[in-house]
C-alpha cells in the first residue's frame, strides 16, 4: 500500500508527514515526528497513555489513523509547556511526588488539561471518573488528584 | 541534610515533558530492525511440523530464526536451565515463543509471526492445582516440610479448632511499559543492550551465554522501567536474548517490545495458592499451634518459584507467635506461564493465609478481630522479657505493631467506626459494610543469603560535580533519587552536584536485582562506603595543605570546613586532583549478621523487619456484589524515612495494588490453558475511581535498630500486603448477611462477593 501525504499541526506548528494509511496516529507521532512524550500502554484504548488533543477532543491516539489527521490541529504532552515555564498541571505532578514510572503521567496531563479546560472548578469525583480511563500501576493515584486539584485552584486564581 | 527531604522523583522534570527516555524511546539508527515472537497455541504438546514459508514471505520479513538456529544456549532461565528461548520439540504453555520474526518493523514483525502453519500434536494439558496433584506433577520432587514445635499434639489438645482452606488468585504486574530491549553490535563482537530490567547482571550473563562469549563482552545499561513489580526481574531475558541473537546474525541493531496481549500472554505473574489450614486456640483466642499446607501453582517452569515459595512459608506467621507450626509446601509444575517475581514474592499469599486464620478465630469466638491480633501479636521490642523467636526460629526483638495498632485505631477511629458499621448493617438489607483491620510483618534480605550484596561506583570530577553510579535499577521507586540524596548528604552538596547515570553492568559489575525491596539498604550503603573513601582522600590532602588534623574536617552546604579554614567542595576537588589523588572509588556492602537453612527452615534470612498497619471500610452491594472502598487509614513503618515524599508513594501505590490483587483483578485460564484476560479490556486493575475515597497514610516516626542507610526502612515490598485488609472488609460485610463464616476466595470479585452473600444468607 502507498503511503499517503498528511498535513497537520502539531503543538502549534505545521507539519507534513507520509505514513502508511493502516498506521496508527500513535505511531506516526512516536515514530515519524519523534515526539515520544505519548506511550502505548495497550494499544487498544484501554490505558490512557497514548491520550493527545484532536481538534481540542480527547482521543486515545492508538485509536486514531495518522491520515485522519489531515488539517486537522493535534496537541501531545511536548506541547504543555511554553518553552522553560511548565504548565501549572506538570509543576504540580511535579511538587505533589505525583508520578512514579512515569509511563502514564502525559497521558493524565493531556487528560487533566483537557479536563481544566471544559471545567475550571471540578470536584474531586469528577477529576477521579474524568482520569479512570487513565491507568497508573504504581501511584494509587492520590498524589495525582491531589495536584490536579492545586493545579486547578491556582489556575482559577490566575485567571 | 539532603536525607530525609521530601524531594520528588529524580527525573520528574523529563517525565512531566513527555522527554524522558524509556527503550522504544531511544532513536535507533535506522537500519534497525524488529522482533517477534510465534507462539504456541497449545498449552502442552509436541511440535510434529513447522511450516514457516508465509512467515518468510510477508512483507519486510529479514529472517525467521527456529531453535536449532540459535547458535549456543538457547536458554533463558533466571537459574534451572529449563527455559528455553524457542520451543524445541515439544510445548509447554500457551503462548510459548517457538519462532523469532526478524523484520523492518515492529508491526511488520507481528503481522508475519500469525502466518506460521505449526502442527502440534496435542498431549494432556496441566492446568489446575488439583490436575497437578493428582498427575503428582511438581518442583522439587516433594513438598518441602518445616516443623517448628509439634503442631500436631497441640492442634488435638487445643481447647477450640478451625480449619478451612482459601483459594488465592494470581497477579497480572501490567507494568504500564511493556518489557524491552534493544541490542546494538558494537567492533568484535561485543554487544550492547538496553533493556527495561531489574536485573541487568543476568541478561548480561543469559546474552553472553547465548552468543558463546564471556561476560566481559556484553555490555547492559538500564536507565529506567516503565514500572517493574518483579515482572521485569527475569522476564525480559527472552527480549534481551533474542535481540542480541539476530542483531550478532544480522549485524544490525534489533529492537523487541511486546505487544500488550503477547506480553500478558507470554510473561509470568504472581504465584496463585491455595491453603488450607488447621488451627488449635484457647477459648480466649491465643493460639496454640497451627498447620499450614500451601498448594502454589507455579507454571511450566522453575523460574524463581522455589524462593518464592519459600518466602510464602516464611511469612506464614505474619505478626503472630505461634508456639508451634508446621508447613508443608508443594511447587506445581503445570502448562501455564512460568510464575515469577511479584512485588511480596510469596510473601503476601502466606501472609493471607495467617490473616484467614486470625478472621476465622475472631468469628468463631465473636472477638473483635483487631483485639485478637493484638493478643496473638509478637511481644513489644519494648518488652524485657526473653525474645520470641519465629517458626524458623529468628528472634523477633524490633516488634513495634503493638504501638501501631494503637495509633492507628486512635486516629482512624476504629471503635466507634466499628459500631457505626455494625448499625449501619443492623438497619439496611440490602447494602452491608464491613470494616477491617490487617498487620504486616515482612523480613527484608533476600533469602539467597549471597544476594545481599551491591557495589557502587563514585567519581568526583575536578570541577568539583559528583557523578554516581549503582547496581540499583530505577522502576518509578525513586531509587536514584534517595541515592543521590545519600551522595549529596555525604559530601554536604546540594542535589544539582548529584548526578546518577544509567545502570550499566560496565560500571557496576556482579550486581543483584533490584528486588526483595532491598534497592536502597543495599546500595545505599555501597555509595555511602565509597564517599566515605573519596572524603578520606580530600581530608588527608586538605589537613596537609593546612596543617590541622584530620578529625577537624566537615562537609557541609557546599563547604569543606578544617579547624578554622574552609573552602568551597569544588576548590577541595581541584585540589585534591592538583595533588594527584584519585577522586573515583568504588563501594561495596554485604548485609551482615545473615545465616539461612532454607531445607531445615532455620536460621536468621532477614536482617530486620518492616511493619505496617492498615484498617479498611467497604460497602457491598448484597444483590450484585459490587463494592466500593470508602476510607483506608494506613500507619506504616519506613525507619527513619529517607524520602517522605517518595515512600508515602510507594505505599499508596502498594496499597492499591495489593488491594487490586485481591478484589478485582481476576486472571481466568481455560480448561485448554488460554489464558482469557489478556488485555486491560478483560483484565481489570485499580483506576482513579476505585481508589479510596477517604485515603489517610502516614508514615511511622520509628528508626530502623539495625545499622541501615540512615537507620531506613526497606519500603518496596511491605506496603502491598496492607491491601488484605480491603480483602477482610469484603468479608466482614458478607459476614453481616448471616451467622456462617463467609469463607471468601480471592480475588472477591463482584460474582464470588455474591455467592459468599448467598452462601452466608441460607447458613
Amino acid at each position: 500500500m502507498s503511503n499517503i501525504h498528511v498535513t497537520t499541526t502539531v503543538n502549534g506548528d505545521s507539519v507534513e508527514f507520509l505514513c502508511d494509511p493502516r498506521e496508527t496516529l500513535l505511531d506516526v507521532l512516536r515514530d515519524r515526528l519523534t515526539l515520544t512524550g505519548a506511550k502505548e500502554g495497550c494499544g487498544t484504548g484501554d490505558c490512557g497513555a497514548c491520550s493527545v488533543m484532536l481538534d481540542g477532543r480527547l482521543v486515545s491516539s492508538c485509536l486514531v489513523l495518522g491520515a485522519e489527521a489531515e488539517g486537522k490541529t493535534i496537541e501531545t504532552v511536548e506541547g504543555m509547556a511554553n518553552g522553560e515555564e511548565l504548565h501549572p498541571l506538570q509543576r504540580k505532578i511535579i511538587e505533589h511526588a505525583a508520578l512514579q514510572c512515569g509511563v502514564c503521567t502525559p497521558g493524565i496531563l493531556v487528560a487533566a488539561k483537557a479536563l481544566l479546560e471544559k471545567n475550571p472548578d471540578p470536584s474531586e469525583s469528577e477529576i477521579r471518573f474524568w482520569l479512570a480511563g487513565n491507568l497508573c500501576r504504581c501511584t494509587g493515584y492520590d498524589k495525582i488528584i491531589r495536584a490536579i486539584q492545586d493545579a486547578a485552584a491556582e489556575m482559577r486564581g490566575a485567571a | 541534610m539532603s536525607v530525609k527531604a521530601p524531594l520528588p522523583h529524580d527525573t520528574a522534570g523529563l517525565h512531566v515533558a513527555g522527554s524522558a527516555r524509556y527503550i522504544d524511546d531511544i532513536p535507533v539508527p535506522a537500519n534497525c530492525l524488529h522482533l517477534a515472537f510465534g507462539l504456541s497455541n497449545e498449552a502442552r504438546g509436541v511440535i510434529t511440523g513447522a511450516d514457516l514459508s508465509a512467515v518468510r514471505a510477508a512483507p519486510g520479513v529479514i529472517t525467521v530464526l527456529k531453535a536449532t538456529d540459535l547458535p549456543h544456549e538457547n536458554d533463558v532461565s533466571a537459574a534451572a536451565h529449563d527455559e528455553p528461548l524457542l520451543a524445541q520439540g515439544e510445548v509447554f504453555y500457551h503462548g510459548q515463543p517457538i519462532f523469532l520474526v526478524v523484520a523492518t518493523s515492529h508491526l511488520a514483525a507481528r503481522k508475519a509471526a500469525r502466518l506460521a502453519n505449526i502442527t502440534i500434536s496435542k498431549r494432556p494439558a496441566i492446568i489446575t492445582i488439583d490436575e497437578a496433584l493428582s498427575a503428582n506433577s511438581r518442583f522439587e520432587g516433594e513438598a518441602l516440610v518445616w516443623n517448628n514445635g509439634d503442631a500436631e499434639t497441640a492442634l488435638n489438645t487445643a481447647p477450640r479448632n478451625v480449619e478451612g482452606s482459601i483459594e488465592i488468585g494470581g497477579q497480572e504486574h501490567f507494568y504500564l511499559e511493556s518489557q524491552a530491549a534493544l541490542a546494538q553490535p558494537q567492533e568484535n563482537g561485543d554487544m550492547l543492550i538496553n533493556s527495561s530490567t531489574q536485573h541487568p547482571t543476568e541478561i548480561q550473563h543469559k546474552v553472553a551465554e547465548a552468543l558463546g562469549k564471556p561476560m566481559h563482552s556484553v555490555r547492559v545499561e538500564s536507565r529506567r522501567m516503565g514500572g517493574g513489580f518483579g515482572g521485569k526481574e527475569s522476564q525480559g531475558n527472552a527480549l534481551a536474548v533474542a535481540c542480541a541473537v539476530a542483531a550478532s546474525q544480522t549485524g544490525q541493531p534489533c529492537k523487541m517490545r511486546y505487544d500488550r496481549d503477547d506480553d500478558m500472554v507470554i510473561t509470568g505473574k504472581r504465584h496463585d495458592f491455595r491453603i488450607n489450614y488447621r488451627a488449635g486456640f484457647t477459648k480466649d483466642g491465643k493460639i496454640l499451634g497451627v498447620e499450614f499446607v500451601h498448594y502454589a501453582r507455579c507454571g511450566w517452569a522453575a523460574d524463581l518459584s522455589l524462593p518464592v515459595a519459600d518466602r510464602a512459608m516464611l511469612h506464614a506467621d505474619n505478626a503472630y507467635y505461634v508456639p508451634a507450626m508446621r508447613i508443608e509446601s508443594h511447587r506445581l509444575k503445570t502448562n501455564t506461564t512460568s510464575a515469577t517475581a511479584y512485588r511480596g514474592f510469596g510473601g503476601p499469599q502466606g501472609m493471607l493465609g495467617m490473616e484467614r486464620v486470625m478472621d476465622h478465630i475472631a468469628h468463631e469466638l465473636k472477638l473483635d478481630p483487631a483485639e485478637l491480633r493484638q493478643r496473638n501479636f509478637y511481644a513489644s521490642q519494648k518488652d524485657t522479657g526473653p525474645k520470641q523467636r519465629t517458626h524458623y526460629n529468628q528472634k523477633v526483638t524490633d516488634f513495634e505493631l503493638h504501638e501501631m495498632l494503637e495509633r492507628l485505631t486512635d486516629t482512624a477511629q476504629y471503635a466507634a467506626r466499628k459500631k457505626a458499621v455494625s448499625d449501619w448493617n443492623a438497619n439496611n438489607d440490602i447494602l452491608k459494610k464491613g470494616l477491617a483491620f490487617s498487620p504486616l510483618k515482612f523480613g527484608i534480605s533476600f533469602t539467597l543469603s549471597h544476594l545481599n550484596q551491591a557495589g557502587a561506583l563514585v567519581h568526583i570530577y575536578q570541577d568539583g560535580s559528583v557523578h554516581l553510579n549503582h547496581g540499583g535499577t530505577e522502576m518509578g521507586q525513586g531509587l536514584n533519587q534517595k541515592i543521590a540524596q545519600v551522595a549529596a548528604s555525604e559530601f554536604g552538596l546540594p542535589m544539582e552536584r548529584i548526578r546518577i547515570t544509567a545502570t550499566d553492568t560496565a560500571k557496576v559489575p556482579n550486581t543483584s536485582a533490584t528486588a526483595a525491596s532491598s534497592g536502597s539498604d543495599l546500595n545505599g550503603m555501597a555509595v555511602k562506603n565509597a564517599c566515605n573513601k573519596l572524603k578520606k582522600r580530600i581530608i588527608r590532602i586538605l589537613s596537609n595543605h593546612w596543617e590541622t588534623t584530620q578529625s577537624d574536617v566537615i562537609f557541609t552546604d557546599g563547604m569543606v570546613q578544617i579547624g578554622h579554614h574552609s573552602m568551597s567542595f569544588d576548590a577541595a576537588a581541584r585540589l585534591a586532583y592538583e595533588s594527584r589523588v584519585s577522586l573515583s572509588a568504588t563501594g561495596f556492602y554485604r548485609t551482615p549478621k545473615l545465616s539461612w537453612d532454607r531445607l531445615k527452615g532455620r536460621g536468621r534470612p532477614f536482617y530486620y523487619f518492616a511493619y505496617g498497619a492498615a484498617i479498611t471500610e467497604v460497602v457491598i452491594d448484597t444483590l450484585t456484589g459490587e463494592n466500593r472502598i470508602l476510607r483506608t487509614d494506613i500507619l506504616h513503618d519506613a525507619g527513619t524515612s529517607l524520602n517522605p515524599a517518595l515512600d508515602i508513594g510507594q505505599v499508596e501505590g502498594a496499597y492499591v495494588q495489593g488491594a487490586g490483587w485481591l478484589t478485582m483483578e481476576e486472571l481466568v485460564w481455560d480448561t485448554s490453558g488460554r489464558l482469557q484476560t489478556h488485555a486491560p479490556s478483560t483484565y481489570k486493575i485499580p483506576t482513579c475511581a476505585d481508589r479510596p475515597d477517604v485515603f489517610n497514610v502516614a508514615l511511622w516516626p520509628g528508626e530502623n535498630r539495625e545499622n541501615t542507610i540512615y537507620r531506613s526502612k526497606a519500603v518496596g515490598e511491605p506496603p502491598f500486603m496492607l491491601g488484605i485488609s480491603a480483602f477482610l472488609a469484603l468479608s466482614d460485610a458478607i459476614a453481616a448477611c448471616g451467622e456462617i463464616y463467609p469463607a471468601l476466595d480471592a480475588p472477591a470479585t463482584p460474582e464470588r462477593i455474591l455467592k459468599a452473600v448467598n452462601r452466608v444468607r441460607l447458613g
